[in-house]
């Protein structure tokens, strides 16, 4: 606290601009604080991905890069929606049997009664808000702790996924449309790049755009090379990922080419821009947060503090439904274990590694991305290498348990700067 | 500094089950005043401050407004009065900045997104019209303030909203000398912008450095409701421990056995 009551800018209107030092001095003294972001998750990143190439060459090439996104998309999908669950310091057990219900009534509807894809989809994402509902009301309403509510709905949507799959039964799945999602749809390479021509520019223009009307105004922006930085380093790696995925992937291409951006990441782009603007950019956003840092702050602010705590489960409940959709894409098929075994806990993983706290308040959608990227890597990697598959669940246990420690370690260095 | 009370409680009567926990308070603050109220713990306080608030409902008694007689039944019709409550845990969200929480519940949006740069500029002219000096950004998460910022950022917010009574739950019980100097100045200066501000404080200095007037509460009774100019300190904890102080709080009769339901104690002083 010795810097402050010095220097003033920001608190009168028209202080200084930030120099780009000043910036990065912040950005600094923001990570000694225990306020890392992203950077574990980056780290994680690039050492696995580092690691596994070592190892196993297989892993650089564009077919396995490819497979990284088709495989990990579901459960980071499902992680997005926890993301909202996890901001107010609840948990949601049930996300990954509540994805296996909806992919059961998706592909009951779709195969068993002759639903078109649209409408089927359409019901199964209901279905997930209204779990979601269901949850939320039996948290906020009836005040049951979140953890206990959906342990009983981890058990008792198992059993329902068993009953809507009469016992035990495999429903393939046939229908074009689905199976684009994440099986075979594909951009065209030019697509591809006009889509990432849009996103950079989009990004810089909002950037750009954002930066002009605070100095308008009078406010403290970014410096124009820190905009610069962070569009460049936007544009560099999305490009290099665009670039891959356009490459040539198929063994054997005169039978069948296979290049382009897996229509997935298209999906997952979308959602990670709709629910980024939701939370940042909207009164609701702002109240999650609110509610996740202080809840009696939030009530005596006139927040409905219920109706959050509601929401927060359908959207989550809502987005593991889009999970699970996906991962019936995936496996042209819906069994009663869909969304079972390790989904619930590399969902939570994802989230968490990605840098969201399990103590409620802190977390962005990218997170779930970006740790959703790691179980990827680690699951796709150790895969390539033999190993079987209880070696990967203790792995990538591991894994969760030290993001959570990364967590509250973050914590305590947070309230011992003064932080928190 | 005469005229209608911005607020007037009257005959203001609450029991919690049993427990007659205020019996028939009048009381009364006027704009450009600091009133301190005072009492020991378990007088009464929190749950008069918890009454105008429209946190607990009134048992009998009248609430007047600028002299309008209103009904202030929730937290929501308080706050669409003017009037705001500080309270004592401050109610601020740490893993929010400043300009967030000083708009918490209450965002200025354009169209449907947040309008982030006026709130901005908004917050920060507050601040400053404050004299406040000490906080580094308005975009600084308040997890990383210290004590006494805190409470500014909280008094700042019941600025902001254009509020014609603040009351502020002991802002001083957790800071230290010169955060204490400051929030005291804070709270003169609200005063003198023309709000009504009532101070809780068992703090005598802090109530006699800033108050224009000290209400005593003692066993759910005001026993006093006089200028600060014309009691000493000496009389003020008199009639917070014992009810009465010289000629001052509970005839002596009834301050013996502070229970006896007698009337004549309220507002004897005036």
């Amino acid at each position: 606290m010795k810097a402050v009551g010095t220097a003033v800018p920001g608190t009168t209107p028209r202080a200084g601009q930030p120099t780009v030092r000043s910036y990065a001095g912040n950005y600094i003294a923001r990570l000694r604080g225990g306020e890392m972001g992203a950077l574990p998750a980056v780290f994680a990143l690039l050492f696995l991905g580092t690691m596994f190439s070592l190892a196993k060459p297989v892993f650089l090439t564009a077919l396995n890069f490819a497979n990284l996104f088709t495989q990990g998309a579901a459960v980071t999908v499902i992680a997005m929606g926890l993301v909202f669950v996890l901001l107010l310091g609840e948990i949601d057990l049930s996300a990954g049997f509540a994805s296996g219900v909806c992919a059961a009534v998706l592909a009951v509807l779709l195969v068993e009664h002759g639903w078109p894809w649209y409408l089927a989809i359409a019901a199964a994402i209901a279905t997930g808000a209204t779990i979601g509902l269901m949850l939320g009301v039996l948290v906020a309403k009836v005040g049951i702790p979140s953890f206990v509510v959906t342990l009983a709905a981890f058990l008792a949507f198992q059993g329902v996924a068993l009953l809507l799959i009469d016992n035990g039964k495999n429903i393939s799945i046939s229908d074009k449309a689905i199976l684009t999602i994440d099986a075979t749809g594909k951009l065209t390479p030019g697509i591809g790049w006009a889509l990432y021509a849009v996103a950079v520019c989009g990004f810089a223009g909002i950037r750009l755009l954002r930066r002009r009307s605070r100095i308008g105004k009078g406010l403290a922006a970014e410096p124009l090379s820190v905009v610069a930085f962070r569009v460049g380093l936007v544009a560099g790696i999305l490009g290099l990922a665009v670039y891959v995925l356009n490459l040539e992937r198929s063994l054997n291409p005169g039978f069948s080419s296979q290049k382009g951006v897996p229509f997935v990441v298209v999906i997952i782009a979308g959602l990670l821009i709709l629910w980024t603007f939701v939370l940042s950019r909207t009164p609701y956003g702002r109240h999650i947060y609110a509610v996740g840092g202080n809840r009696e702050a939030a009530r005596r602010a006139g927040i409905n503090v219920d109706r959050i705590r509601i929401s927060v489960f359908v959207i989550c409940s809502a987005m593991a439904a889009v999970g699970g959709v996906i991962a019936a894409s995936r496996d042209n098929s819906v069994d009663p274990n869909t969304g079972g075994s390790n989904v619930l806990l590399y969902a939570v993983g994802a989230a968490v590694i990605g840098g969201t706290s399990l103590f409620g308040g802190k977390g962005r959608v990218l997170d779930a991305v970006l740790g959703g990227a790691v179980v990827a890597v680690i699951n796709n990697g150790m895969g390539l290498m033999g190993y079987s598959s209880g070696v990967k669940f203790i792995v990538t246990g591991s894994v969760l348990l030290l993001a959570a420690g990364v967590d509250a370690l973050s914590r305590r260095r947070a309230s011992a700067v003064g932080l928190r | 500094m005469t005229g209608i009370p911005t607020l007037e409680i009257r005959g203001l009567n609450k029991s919690f089950g049993p427990v007659h926990v205020l019996r028939d308070v009048d009381f009364a603050v006027k704009s450009g005043e600091v009133t301190a109220l005072v009492g020991d713990n378990g007088a009464g306080k929190s749950t008069l401050v918890k009454c105008v608030g429209g946190i607990y409902p009134m048992d009998s008694g009248q609430c007047l407004f600028e002299g309008r007689p209103v009904t202030v039944n929730h937290p929501k019709d308080a706050a669409g009065l003017g009037i705001e409550i500080v309270y004592q845990d401050l109610a601020l969200c740490d893993n929010l900045d400043i300009v967030q929480n000083m708009f918490l519940g209450r965002e200025r949006r354009s169209g449907l997104v947040l309008d982030e740069l006026s709130m901005e500029r908004m917050a920060a002219e507050t601040l400053v019209s404050l004299s406040v000096r000490t906080v580094a950004s308005v975009r600084q998460q308040v997890a990383s303030l210290s004590g006494g910022q805190r409470q500014t950022v909280a008094i700042a917010k019941a600025v902001l909203w254009n509020n014609k009574v603040v009351i502020l739950d002991e802002p001083t019980a957790a800071l230290g000398v010169a955060q204490t100097a400051q929030v005291l100045e804070l709270v003169r200066r609200l005063a003198d912008s023309g709000l009504a501000v009532v101070l809780i404080s068992h703090n005598m200095n802090d109530v006699f450095a800033v108050s224009d007037r000290i209400a005593a509460l003692y066993l759910g009774r005001l026993v006093a409701d006089v200028p600060a100019t014309e009691v000493t300190h000496a009389q003020i904890v008199e009639l917070i421990t014992a009810g009465r102080s010289g000629n001052l709080g509970l005839a002596a009769t009834s301050a013996a056995d502070g229970d006896t339901d007698l009337d004549d104690g309220n507002g004897a002083a005036r």
